[in-house]
């Protein structure tokens, strides 16, 4: 360190104390690099379209009375029956593809995100469970984790699926299943760290119960690593839901997700139809892609080892 | 040695019983195992018969015995379906799903190492960035998606490749694969890169984090100083030691492999394991699901074993480090 440093830093300091709150510290990282903030903004926007879908959509297209089977499979830009324009073109039962498009997006965004949210809850509660119990019970539950983790994803939501059967609540389930070993050993790691700090000591003598020390004290800890393997593991799900879908075995033909639509495509591919499948997987993949570039900048951004 | 792998050898059991009890309670406790076992179409007597036949009747752990005694000689039931013992379907489809598999592998390692040497040598040069830049891309493209837009391209645009199917197959010191045909290579391109692109990204960050941490190394220095080629430091020292992580990380994925191939076999209509499973749960034909799961967790048990026994060999202080724990 050369002399003249410290005198900087401290000045820094200075004007720093009143505004660097570490919610502050961390926005700024973050919005360092222009790929995640631009990431963020599509993710954004992407959010609100799937939010605001039956406001916005050109077409409600599963109402049956807004559509016009004689339209089915008209190419991008090409004019409808009703003298309307498909921007995106329609797909085999002649719905705006643009319409059904939001539509997808909207439910493939909803199963992702509950789906995320249950798997958090369910994970977090039992890494942290075997982090402050320990013994046998740690034991028990880590191996379990390692196990269910030395399989693919798709193998374990193909295996419930095939036991299960089809259906919205099951592939919710599948991918509960699938993300919750993800959460566990994420938190269970952070909280043997935290489990030994002076905080929870602390905590333990003035004779706080465990659940309160649990959620209170030791979880609010793990949250940076809890969130970085949240956004991971949400585009993980997202993409999971539309194979399982493409595929057949996902979501009912009631509940058309982005993967369903691909599907759907599939068979007009062959004539040269590129349409139905192509515009649903580039908002799949602009949606995957999101996710995973604001969930790098997330990792570095709150990742301790990596601090400059 | 020895003790190592007998000590992994042993945990690989308890695993496979492990997950024998969890298909079992699967398939018995959570579904209905008169579904299972006897064909949709069979009417109430014949339920009733096979229900007394197969000991549905008796104690759960006594019908997890017999369930454990058929695997062990091989008889899990008879497909609905092909009307034929179910291991045997699926066994005949295998061959085809491994020769995907090792294609897909092949490629990976073929494309993914050098540019992933290239992007860690180089790290400023914009072609390094365009890989890495491709590889993130690599880890956010739905397969399947990628897939369809191979056929569209490839198949139907430019007419080059054939987009479904499995082509002729040639006889090879006894090894039959579609892979000894120039037929066969042109059918399995397509879906082998489809099935790889996932790895070849994944190879490409692994050898170039690898290459970045290695060439700082004291013994890549020293071997400059002895006056090695270029080629030499990069193709021997460095290669060798960037080869540990990704051999562990590809044999793991291989297994992954296997189990996306069920989305790429689906795609191009290979006549896999897979996509029997596929067209399997669509049809509930139940054996054949429950021999394709026993299977396929057979296969992953003895990846992991193997995978660790390699990795003992190549890295010494993992067997120490089992050792001292």
């Amino acid at each position: 360190m050369s002399l003249a440093e410290p005198e900087i830093s401290t000045q820094q300091e200075a004007s720093a104390v009143a505004v660097e709150t570490p919610l502050r510290r961390f926005l700024s990282d973050y919005f360092e690099s222009p790929i995640a903030t631009a990431a963020l903004a599509v993710l954004f926007l992407l959010v609100c379209l799937a939010v605001l879908a039956p406001v916005i959509s050109p077409q409600n297209p599963y109402d049956l009375a807004e559509v016009d089977v004689l339209d089915s499979r008209l190419p991008p830009g090409s004019e409808g029956m009703t003298g309307y324009t498909f921007w995106l073109g329609t797909d085999g039962a002649g719905r705006d593809l643009l319409s059904a498009m939001l539509y997808g997006l909207r439910i493939s965004l909803a199963v992702g995100v509950m789906s995320g949210l249950i798997a958090t809850v369910l994970g977090s509660l039992v890494g942290l469970t075997a982090a402050y119990v320990g013994g046998r019970v740690e034991t028990l539950i880590m191996r379990i984790v390692d196990m269910q983790l030395s399989f693919p994803a798709i193998l374990i939501a193909l295996m419930l699926i095939a036991v299960l059967g089809k259906g919205v609540d099951k592939i919710v389930i599948a991918l509960v299943t699938v993300q919750w070993a993800y959460y566990a050993r994420t938190v269970r790691g952070t909280a043997i760290i935290e489990r030994r700090k002076e905080y929870v000591e602390a905590a333990r003598c003035l004779g706080l119960t465990h659940t309160r020390i649990l959620l209170k004290h030791i979880l609010p800890n793990c949250l940076p690593p809890l969130i970085v393997v949240a956004t991971v593991q949400a585009a993980h799900a997202i993409a999971l839901e539309a194979t399982l879908s493409f595929l057949g075995v996902g979501l009912p033909q009631t509940e058309p997700s982005l993967g369903l639509l691909i599907s759907n495509g599939f068979e007009y591919m062959l004539s040269g139809k590129y349409w139905i499948s192509f515009f649903p997987g580039l908002l799949l993949l602009a949606t995957i892609l999101a996710i995973n570039l604001v969930g790098d900048r997330l990792r570095d951004v709150l990742n301790p080892r990596l601090t400059r | 040695m020895t003790a190592f792998i007998l000590r992994r050898l042993m945990q690989s059991v308890i695993v496979v019983v492990a997950m024998s009890v969890v298909v079992f309670l699967g398939v018995h406790v959570i579904g209905n195992p008169v579904y299972l076992l006897i064909n949709p179409q069979a009417d109430q007597q014949e339920i009733e018969a096979t229900i007394r036949a197969l000991g549905l009747d008796r104690p759960i752990w006594e019908q997890y015995l017999y369930f454990v005694r058929g695997a062990l000689i091989g008889d899990l039931g008879k497909s609905f379906v092909f009307g034929e013992p179910a291991l045997r379907v699926i066994l005949q489809r295998m061959p085809a799903t491994l020769e995907l598999a090792f294609a897909a592998l092949f490629m990976a390692i073929v494309i993914g190492i050098p540019l992933g040497l290239y992007a860690g040598l180089k790290p400023e040069s914009p072609f390094s960035k365009i890989i890495m830049a491709g590889s993130i891309l690599g880890f956010s493209l739905p397969t399947f998606w990628v897939g369809l837009m191979l056929i569209m391209v490839f198949a139907v645009m430019l007419g080059w490749l054939p987009s479904t199917g499995r082509g002729a197959a040639a006889t090879f010191f006894g090894i039959t694969s579609s892979l000894f045909t120039l037929d066969g290579l042109t059918h399995v391109l397509l879906p082998a890169l489809n099935l790889a692109l996932l790895k070849i990204s994944l190879v490409i960050r692994l050898a170039r984090a690898g290459t970045r941490e290695t060439i700082h190394q004291d013994y890549i220095k020293f071997a400059r100083a002895k006056g090695l080629s270029q080629r030499r430091i990069v193709g021997v020292h460095l290669l060798k030691n960037i080869l540990i992580p990704i051999v562990t990380v590809l044999g793991i994925e291989f297994g992954n492999l296997v189990a996306f191939s069920v989305v790429t076999e689906t795609i191009f209509a290979w006549p896999g394991m897979g996509r029997l499973l596929i067209s399997s749960i669509q049809t509930l034909d139940r054996p054949v699901i429950v021999a394709y799961l026993i299977i396929i967790v057979l296969m992953f048990v003895v990846i992991n074993l193997i995978v660790d026994i390699l990795y003992s060999v190549l890295d010494p202080r993992v067997r120490i480090g089992e050792r001292t724990q």
